[in-house]
């Protein structure tokens, strides 16, 4: 790759039409003769409808149609449990969407949902994941193919025989996926091919599972994703909104747009799994850890499994001879889990970050220095080399910038007027994964090119970023190159989603890229109209990659502070130092890191579902109640990269930056609130009757 | 949602009317909490009375030294009005504290001393909930509560009143503008909404169709040095854990006047009389104070999750009063 685009800032392609409101989502094509879906939710919590009476939602002025299990159109089995969707009469939790209202207004649609009359034979149900739960069990594997439990020499007897032991348990809430856009599809039917405008983050996916479900061939799907308004991992493989769009555009013959509401999104599209976490870390007074473990528990649903990686994180973070790992899964009757930013690394770095945090009170010694004493070599987990590793890199960078020297360890000693001041860090690593994609390159004859790949950009600058990896990549100035992403019809390419974007899809735009240049080296002569094209597949190259430790790293510091009176919570400020590989556009990198830091203060400080039992369901579900961090809590923050040239990743050198923000955060808050006031809160979020009550408050 | 009809009256009386000629009409303010309650099905209206284009707007001096605010004054005009940001802090800073800044620049003065609580079970229509649905049950009383009323709750209902204007309005004694098929009238504030008891579906003392026209400000010098302090979950855009409005009066040392009140404790902007009288006539120090608040919070019965907000509450009114009686210089 010749130098050039890649590394300079440039703003993303398509921010005008975004600011602007021209931008075009999956609900906002103008279609004649549109209809509008509403989802029903299911009023109980376990069992099965017995009745449905739609009549009275028929009576509303403009409804057309109500599906459910009755009268939908079939579905393939075997595909998904998840989007089996009005299949059966069986509810596995409360707000499952049990039958869709079509009409010709949205507002009709709406107020059609709420006449549809459903009986049920409910049966007991449980919804509360505890430590104890009879239904515990042990996965085959957890997300998104590890093994469950691992094990390395003798925990039990290195722990016992530890001069300096934390032994602690920690909780995360229920945490819910809200992108800004909805789950939304607009679904159309012509002569057997469907057609479809779909808010997700990869709809080479979607293509094909809605191929297998209406049993049609993939070429008969075409799903179009332009613009996507975030996803966070919920919308990495089809939910249930892109489903029934389909089924009632079958219905009714002629186009549906469904968005599902704020509310529906608190459940059926999937949400962080709350956790119960059990740390052990034993060392010598130096703090040399001679032993850690990693016990998490969390929920699924009786649907289908998805057991988080909780622990997985303390596999490969920090050297050990004894170690130990294992995950526990119930199933409740709720939605299931699934993927939100940093699924496994998020929650267990909260726990493993916040514990090493205490080993090192325990110790007396500096938190970096901890860190940095127990670095491993090699990779503790597999025992392979380290593609790179600046773990410590990001931890010494960080300090000289947030002013980290001389810090006084003692907790609740610094007062700035009512507050009381504390600063707190934690290290965090993601893996440097990627996907076998395809990608096509054309050269014209006016010199222009384009290049063309089912890449998703869901908020992230993805497009901008392939464009420019692009324009080096063909030795030319970005300006002579198109870019399209975000349709079905493109060459396949992964999702967007466990920070293997960028990674994967440059990787195959960067060879079909070099292909055509070598092409065009041959060539003589002037192209043909249409212009030349070549292809390319990364999924020999994917599959042949060497077995090594690929991570990015990072380090998060945060300064609190606390208000003495009242337990009030805020952040002064919020560093992160990180090691990713290249950087495409530090525009939108430096976006990526602060966006996660700050859905990491969010998850340590506002945000929690509240599960109310008798009801199986969470009853804050909405914006204004399930408080999110907003521009007011975040009044400085910085994110920087430390320079990393790393072969052996992927031709553009990147490593993915989408995860690695969040992950420690939480942490380094918890961290800071404890240096801060002396009270160590180990369930999140650390809200303010957390703290008023406890001895060093009034 | 249901369909509903929309008109626009040309004067009040025209708007009363029209309220008065149809049980499912509601007046459409700002809208910032109705439309939300509207298309979940909390509220459903078959008729909105725009009252926005009253002429109810005016801010008004009065002669004997108070402040006339009309009924349709947007929040955000009332917290910047020189006269109350000079006259009584505590109500611009109630206002401030409130909502985000396109919120309350739609939201009026009486549209928001008329919303809802925010209560969870309120909101849901899948719920129990008395206020919502007379009859149907207190799901709130022994569920997700932390929220919820410490003071003056029935076994029908804990909801809060949501309001910060309405906190410092209670505070300074404030007098409510209505009027009604048969007239106008005046309610004192502190009478205008009522305790939750037997009927919470009953949140304030107007009768049906009743119009809030304008709230009138006693004159009340002693309110140039007031506060409203608010305890909340994040920096903006939350409401309430817990929040006190003061008003400080001293004599030397020795407090000559002074009114407080609380909101997020209950179904109703909390005066607190009895703390009121714990100060009255004494020689200020923080520990009084403290003793004042106890002295209130005396009668308070924690829900499940809010037993914090007790102390929370106490420790607000003793920064509050302690605030102001150190910037009486």
């Amino acid at each position: 790759m010749s130098a050039g685009a890649v590394g300079r800032a440039h703003p993303r392609l398509e921010g005008r039409e975004k600011v602007t409101g021209t931008a075009r989502y999956a609900v906002e094509y103008p279609l004649d003769d549109v209809t509008y879906a509403w989802a029903v939710p299911a009023a109980a919590v376990r069992g099965r409808i017995t009745r449905i009476d739609p009549d009275p939602a028929l009576a509303v002025p403009g409804v057309l149609t109500v599906l459910h299990h009755g009268n939908a159109p079939r579905l393939a089995a075997g595909v998904e449990a998840e989007l089996h969707l009005l299949q059966d009469p069986v509810v596995h939790y409360r707000g499952q969407l049990v039958a869709l209202v079509v009409a010709e207004s949205i507002e009709a649609a709406r107020e059609g949902a709420r006449h549809v009359l459903i009986e049920y034979d409910t049966e007991p149900h449980s919804t509360v994941l505890t430590a104890d739960h009879p239904g515990l069990y042990r996965p085959e594997k957890v997300n998104p193919g590890y093994p469950t439990d691992t094990t390395e020499g003798n925990f039990d007897a290195a722990f016992e025989a530890a001069e300096v032991r934390v032994d602690v348990t920690y909780r995360t809430p229920a945490y819910h996926n809200n992108p800004m856009e909805p789950h939304a599809t607009t679904a159309q039917w012509r002569d057997g091919q469907l057609l479809l405008h779909d808010s997700n983050q990869g709809s080479t996916a979607v293509q094909a599972a809605l191929a297998e479900l209406f049993e049609i061939p993939r070429e008969s799907v075409r799903v179009i994703s332009e613009h996507v308004g975030g996803g966070f991992g919920s919308k990495g493989y089809p939910k249930a909104a892109v489903v029934l769009a389909a089924l009632a555009a079958r219905q009714v013959g002629r186009p549906v747009r469904l968005a599902l509401t704020r509310q529906q999104l608190f459940g059926p599209i999937g949400y962080r799994t709350p956790t119960i976490q059990r740390v052990r870390l034993g060392s010598d007074a130096d703090g040399r850890i001679a032993a850690i473990c990693h016990d998490a528990i969390s929920q699924t649903s009786t649907l289908t499994e998805f057991a988080e990686q909780t622990a997985v994180y303390t596999r490969s973070m920090y050297a050990a001879p004894h170690r130990r790992t294992t995950h526990r899964l119930v199933r409740l009757d709720v939605p299931t889990p699934f993927w939100m930013r940093a699924p496994g690394e998020c929650p267990g770095a909260y726990a493993l970050e916040s514990a090493m945090d205490e080993l090192a009170a325990a110790c007396g010694i500096d938190p970096i220095e901890l860190r940095i004493r127990n670095e491993p070599t090699v990779d503790p987990d597999q025992g392979h080399p380290f593609s790179s590793r600046n773990l410590v890199a990001c931890l010494t960078e960080g300090a000289r910038r947030f002013g980290w020297a001389d810090r006084d360890l003692r907790p609740g000693t610094r007062r700035d007027g009512r507050w009381l001041i504390g600063t707190g860090v934690a290290g965090s690593s993601y893996p440097a994964r990627a996907r076998a994609s395809a990608a096509t390159a054309t050269a014209f004859p006016d010199g222009g090119y384009l290049v063309r790949i089912n890449a998703t950009d869901i908020g992230t600058g993805a497009r901008t970023a392939l464009w420019l990896v692009a324009a080096d990549a063909l030795g030319v100035p970005p300006e002579r190159v198109d870019i399209r992403i975000g349709d079905s019809d493109l060459p396949p390419a992964g999702v967007a989603g466990g920070s293997m974007g960028t990674a994967s899809w440059s990787w195959a735009v960067v060879r079909a890229c070099q292909e055509l240049r070598d092409r065009l080296g041959h060539h003589s002569g002037t192209l043909p109209p249409e212009g030349t094209t070549v292809a390319a597949s990364t999924a020999d190259e994917v599959r042949a990659q060497q077995p090594m430790a690929r991570y990015a790293y990072g380090a998060q510091f945060a300064e609190v502070r606390v208000d003495v009176d009242t337990g009030e919570v805020r952040v002064n400020r919020m560093l992160g130092v990180f090691a990713a590989g290249r950087v495409v556009n530090p525009t939108t990198a430096r976006s990526q890191l602060i966006g996660g830091m700050t859905m990491g203060i969010s998850m340590a400080l506002h945000e929690e579902g509240l599960l109310d039992e008798r009801y199986g369901d969470w009853v804050n579900h909405d914006l204004a109640t399930y408080h999110i961090t907003g521009c007011a809590d975040v009044e400085q923050i910085e994110a920087y990269w430390v320079d990393e040239e790393d072969p052996d990743l992927n031709p553009a050198g990147v490593k993915g930056l989408g995860e690695i923000g969040i992950v420690g955060t939480a942490a380094a808050i918890a961290n800071a609130v404890r240096h801060a006031t002396g009270v160590r809160v180990r369930d999140l979020p650390i809200r303010l009757d957390k703290l008023i009550g406890t001895s060093s408050f009034t | 949602m249901r369909e509903f009809r929309y008109r626009r009256p040309a004067d009040v009386d025209e708007a009363v009317a029209l309220l008065g000629e149809d049980p499912e009409a509601a007046y459409l303010a700002g809208g910032t909490n109705l439309v939300d309650l509207m298309k979940l099905g909390v509220q459903r209206p078959d008729l909105l009375v725009d009252v926005t284009r009253l002429p109810l707007d005016a801010v008004e001096p009065l002669p004997d030294g108070g402040l006339r605010v009309g009924a349709t004054v947007r929040n955000s005009d009332l917290a910047a009005h020189p006269v109350v940001r000079r006259d009584y802090p505590v109500l611009a800073r109630a206002l401030l504290a409130a909502a985000s800044g396109q919120v309350r620049n739609m939201a009026t003065t009486a549209g928001n001393l008329l919303q809802r609580t925010r209560c969870y079970y309120f909101q849901d229509t899948g719920k129990a909930c008395n206020k919502r649905e007379p009859g149907s049950g207190c799901a709130a009383r022994h569920g997700q509560n932390r929220d919820l009323a410490i003071l003056d709750w029935s076994e029908q209902c804990v909801a809060t009143h949501p309001s910060d204007l309405a906190v410092a309005l209670a505070a300074l004694d404030a007098v409510v503008e209505v009027a009604e098929p048969d007239g106008t009238r005046d309610v004192p504030f502190v009478k205008l909404h009522r305790s939750p008891g037997e009927h919470p579906e009953r949140e304030t003392t107007l009768r049906r169709g009743a119009l809030i026209t304008a709230v009138r400000l006693p004159p009340l010098p002693a309110a140039r040095r007031s506060t409203y302090l608010k305890v909340r979950d994040r920096a903006s855009f939350a409401f309430a854990v817990g929040s006190v409005a003061a008003v400080l009066d001293l004599d030397g040392d020795v407090v000559r006047d002074v009114r407080l009140a609380y909101g997020a404790v209950a179904h109703r902007p909390w005066r607190a009389y009895q703390a009121e009288a714990a100060l009255r006539g004494r020689q200020f120090t923080p520990e009084l104070a403290g003793q004042a608040a106890d002295a209130e919070l005396a009668v308070a019965r924690p829900l499940t999750h809010n037993g914090f907000k007790v102390p929370l509450i106490r420790a607000v009114t003793v920064r509050a009063l302690t605030e102001l009686a150190e910037s009486r210089a």
